[in-house]
């Protein structure tokens, strides 16, 4: 049975770990505004964008003119896996929900016989993976200096990524980031990136106007690629910081009620104990009373 | 009055400007072009160069650097990689911009081998963003 004083600095602790997860609870619903925002304003160059080069794609992919990027090497052995995470954690299952989807891939890959090589984006992935796959991590990309993604980090990976593809490294990329669906619901989600490809796209590509394209439909498509995969990369960085600040939101809202749970439960005791105490003092001084 | 058409101009991290406007002048690729209402479709792509929206409000300037441009019937949008109003660029900035332009020149001289082509590619940027120079007043 712990001394009333043990449970008067247990309550007093529990009390300051509350006041700090309800901070950073309200510090992350603000920058989820500011994550949510910044997505929200960055849709409109993804979607343009996917539609154009999908419908380019779409009339180009089939010649053999089409840019690498977008045909691929014709093989599929050696895979690169980029796995974006966060910096930083308390942010419940979030890490570990991508992590474990990139394991699994990885896993399936390997029995397949490829060659996996994985490039990874936020400290705490590079963490994780690191205690299974280590032999398998080509790089890193640290993005702890910066406060808010732009579109310069999401440019530095792409470059990475297309340079290691030019000179060969791999054949086959995939991103894994968390799809921003609401504050309690983040999916884990793979996207592969090279070769391009366009899922919904070609379905409205022949509703399109006829476009006259200056200069050659091939030229655009090849210029147009490398920044196709970069806003992919964007928007992929900016959906996993949107999600980010929505699962700390609600794990730190977790944490809050869990400590304000803790605190009744040991006031309880506490009040129990200090009237087992005075009980006893009472029962001590009544008894010695008696024995006169 | 000309005939006003929808005008958007888009970059990776914010919409700049969405607006009707009767004319737009284009730094394309392949030399400038000026879209009114009911151009024929086209899709082109961008060098560094001044855009020029003219609107019932007066005329905006902007500095777009690469991307490329959609024009349809009635609809104008421009994505740009990079876009900022005219006023916000200085001098200093640009001077910036033609610095890293250089170094990308440089970059693609040393690769020369690999891939020739991009020097040019690389050199026609770097002379567009010079150019780009008597634009800026600020």
């Amino acid at each position: 049975m712990p001394s009333l004083k043990d449970l008067k600095t247990r309550i007093e602790s529990v009390k300051s770990t509350r006041k700090i997860t309800k901070a950073m609870q309200m510090v992350a619903a603000a920058k989820l505004r500011r994550a949510q925002d910044a997505a929200e304003a960055a849709r409109p160059y993804a979607d343009k964008m996917a539609a154009v080069v999908g419908g380019l794609a779409a009339s180009v992919g089939g010649s053999d003119g089409a840019p690498r990027l977008l045909a691929g090497t014709g093989q599929d052995q050696t895979h690169l896996l980029v796995v974006m995470t966060a910096e930083r954690g308390l942010c419940g299952g979030f890490n570990s929900s991508i992590v474990r989807m990139a394991k699994a891939r990885i896993a399936q890959l390997i029995a397949q016989g490829k060659t996996v090589k994985v490039l990874t984006v936020g400290k705490k992935g590079r963490e994780q993976l690191r205690r299974d796959y280590a032999n398998l991590l080509i790089g890193h990309v640290d993005l702890s200096e910066v406060k808010r993604v732009g579109y310069e980090n999401a440019a530095t990976i792409a470059k990475d990524v297309m340079a290691r593809f030019d000179a060969g490294e791999f054949d086959v990329a995939t991103i894994f980031y968390n799809r921003f669906q609401s504050v309690i619901s983040q999916i884990p989600t793979a996207q592969q990136v090279i070769p391009a490809v366009f899922e919904d796209a070609a379905e409205d590509a022949g509703a399109e106007t006829p476009y006259d394209y200056e200069p050659s439909e091939e030229a655009i498509l090849s210029d147009l690629l490398p920044i196709g995969v970069t806003t992919q990369i964007f928007t992929a960085l900016l959906e996993n910081a949107a999600s980010e600040q929505g699962a700390r939101m609600s794990a730190m809202d977790n944490a809050t009620r869990n400590a304000g749970d803790m605190i009744d439960k040991l006031t309880i005791e506490f009040n129990r104990s200090r009237q087992a105490v005075i009980t006893n003092e009472l029962i001590e001084i009544i008894s010695g009373a008696e024995a006169l | 009055m000309a005939e006003a058409f929808k005008f958007d101009l888009v970059s990776p991290e914010r919409r700049l400007a969405s607006l009707d406007a009767t004319e737009v002048q284009i730094p394309a690729a392949g030399g400038d072009l000026t879209a009114m209402a009911n151009h024929a479709p086209t899709i082109t792509t961008l060098r560094p160069g001044l855009l020029q929206v003219t609107h019932s409000g007066g005329q905006d300037d902007y500095i777009v650097l690469g991307g490329f441009v959609e024009i349809s019937g009635e609809k104008v949008t421009v994505l740009a990689e990079r876009a900022l109003p005219r006023a916000e660029v200085t001098k200093a900035l640009h001077a910036e911009m033609v610095e890293e332009y250089r170094q990308a020149h440089e970059a693609a001289k040393a690769n020369a081998a690999v891939d020739p082509t991009l020097v040019d590619d690389a050199a026609k940027r770097l002379s567009d963003m010079e150019a780009l120079g008597d634009h800026i007043t600020a």
